[in-house]
């Protein structure tokens, strides 16, 4: 009881925890809103493909500016994973090859020049100076204030471009075949969404790192659909699981010595994946199994079935 | 002579080389009720999606309302085949009716309590009404063809494309979907419907259009719907060719 709430304390007066909880927190809350729609449009292997593909321009950007301000290497990173997300629609929409192969290449592909550009400024210019490891698996602890501002900077333009286009995303994630009939400009839509999606992404580099972060966008999204059939409540759930893991992720990773933040985070909210797995009403497995020991009971005729069956 | 409400000439479309649909010429008139039947494969759906110029045609060209779709697409409503969407996606009735207006509704703007009106009554129209705040993945094969028939009617068309809409619905709702084409024909309406029951086809559409990748035939049913059409448009795999017989004579 003394440790919790010694934590709450230190969450408002440590800099150093109050700074990664903070930008855990936006990290979570951009990713479950925007993965909300990755989960519904079948397309959650993009968010790995995407933090993946960024690497390669946080490289570059160091390279090319040789500044190692956040800003300058997320936007770098966001152009990369912006180039590979238009490889993959233009790769996968001329048919021959199929959406997931598209992915996997352009995954490996961007991914191995990330990894080679990383080596090439390790034997050079010292990219371990720079921080630039860092982003393959994340180091929560290098967070500062300003990295904190980056990341809500981004993250509320992501979420406002989501908002203005709420209506327009449901339908492209419904029926986009409807949308297009309807004269809506279905592809540039897509492009639109994907490209928010990149934001979120970028945004948790840092944090949880290329490796890991596409968990984060799938994830609190993937939870929030156990509880609910409402869109909007989806999505406010999500964010809601993705603060969540942020924040408990931060504190636990400070309690508990060489704990890494990144991972603690990620199996923070693959906790409430499981827990919503099993608990959620009538989605959830302990409902339905309790369902189904219910109805079978009120007929004889189907527990028999229901043995034989087993 | 009623104007033609959609023209299609000369059209190929191809996917990989292949022609899915091979130099179609065909007009539909104003105010027709007319069915597209022809075997798996025929390229059925494609035409509906060539004549919304949701895919690219190798050659020739389409014209709705004597225009390019571009500038008609208002006047265009659709009912995609109920397969091709998820329907465990997290929404309601009413919400997939209101779709229907985002054309109209423009940018940033949000369905309002007029909108939901209009919606209501277009569930009223296809009687499911009283289902407006039901979850989708609770709905019937048939309910879930009311809802996109609802989501077709508020748009307020004038030619309406309907991908097999009677495809594995009860027989109330196949009974209710006949009356609505047959509303939406007084009305005025043209109606194109993607048909695959044979048995059923001469005695709901007064137009037909026998298509297997090539036009086969097309025109009133009497003149178009014939034994040796329907034998050149299934080949040798359909048996039941006799039975429509006496309605086609």
């Amino acid at each position: 009881m003394e440790l919790l709430s010694d934590l709450f304390v230190a969450l408002f007066t440590d800099y150093t925890l109050r700074t990664v909880a903070l930008g855990s927190a936006v990290l979570g809350l951009v990713s479950g809103a925007l993965g909300t729609y990755a989960v519904l449009r079948g397309q959650s292997l993009i968010g790995d493909a995407i933090s993946h593909a960024a690497l390669p321009g946080i490289a570059l950007a160091f390279l090319l500016t040789g500044s190692r301000m956040t800003l300058v290497l997320l936007l770098g990173a966001l152009a990369a994973g912006w180039v590979a997300t238009l490889c993959i629609m233009q790769v996968s929409s001329s048919r021959r090859v199929t959406y997931d192969t598209a992915l996997g290449l352009a995954l490996s592909v961007f991914f191995g020049v990330g990894l080679m550009l990383l080596t090439y400024l390790q034997q050079t210019a010292g990219a371990q100076q720079a921080g630039l490891d860092t982003f393959l698996f994340g180091q929560a602890a290098t967070l500062v204030t300003e990295d904190v501002w980056t990341m809500a900077g981004m993250g509320g333009a992501g979420l406002l471009g989501m908002a203005l286009f709420w209506k327009e995303f449901k339908l492209l994630s419904f029926d986009p075949a409807f949308g297009r009939s309807l004269g809506l400009p279905i592809r540039a839509l897509d492009v639109l969404l994907t490209t928010l999606l990149v934001v979120a992404i970028v945004i948790g580099l840092q944090t949880v790192g290329v490796v890991l972060m596409s968990a984060m966008l799938i994830a609190p999204a993937a939870a929030a659909r156990q509880w609910t059939d409402s869109l909007g409540v989806m999505v406010g759930l999500a964010v809601l699981f993705g603060i969540l893991a942020g924040v408990s992720g931060a504190l636990i990773s400070s309690v508990v010595p060489r704990l890494p933040t990144g991972p603690t985070i990620v199996l923070s909210v693959s906790a409430i994946v499981v827990i919503s797995l099993f608990l959620a009403p009538r989605r959830g497995l302990v409902w339905r199994w309790m369902r189904e020991r219910r109805s079978t009971r009120q007929h004889p005729a189907l527990r028999m079935v229901g043995e034989e069956g087993r | 002579m009623a104007e033609a409400a959609i023209e299609v000439r000369d059209l190929t479309v191809a996917y990989r080389e292949k022609p899915v649909l091979w130099d179609i010429d065909w007009t539909v008139p104003e105010g027709d009720l007319v069915a597209i039947a022809g075997p798996n494969g025929a390229g059925k759906t494609t035409l509906l999606k060539a004549i919304m110029d949701l895919l690219e045609p190798s050659a020739g060209q389409v014209r709705v309302l004597g225009q390019p779709y571009r500038d008609v697409q208002k006047e265009v409503g659709y009912v995609p085949q109920r397969g091709s969407v998820d329907w465990d996606f997290p929404t309601n009735v009413l919400d997939v009716v209101l779709m229907g207006l985002y054309g109209r509704l423009g940018w940033f703007r949000r369905p309002g309590q007029k909108e939901r009106e209009e919606a209501r009554a277009a569930l009223r129209k296809v009687g499911i009404e009283d289902l407006a705040n039901r979850q989708i993945s609770e709905l019937s094969g048939g309910q879930q063809q009311r809802t996109f028939l609802a989501r077709a009617l508020v748009q307020d068309a004038t030619i309406y494309l309907m991908d097999e809409p009677f495809q594995g619905v009860d027989a109330t709702t196949e009974r209710a979907i006949i009356d609505l084409l047959r509303q939406l024909q007084r009305e005025g309406k043209t109606v194109v419907v993607v048909h695959h029951d044979l048995q059923t086809l001469p005695e709901y559409f007064s137009s037909v259009l026998l298509l297997n990748v090539r036009r086969i035939a097309a025109g009133p049913v009497e003149e178009a719907f014939t034994d040796e059409n329907l034998r050149r448009t299934y080949g040798g795999r359909i048996s039941f060719i006799g039975a429509p017989q006496g309605e086609t004579g």
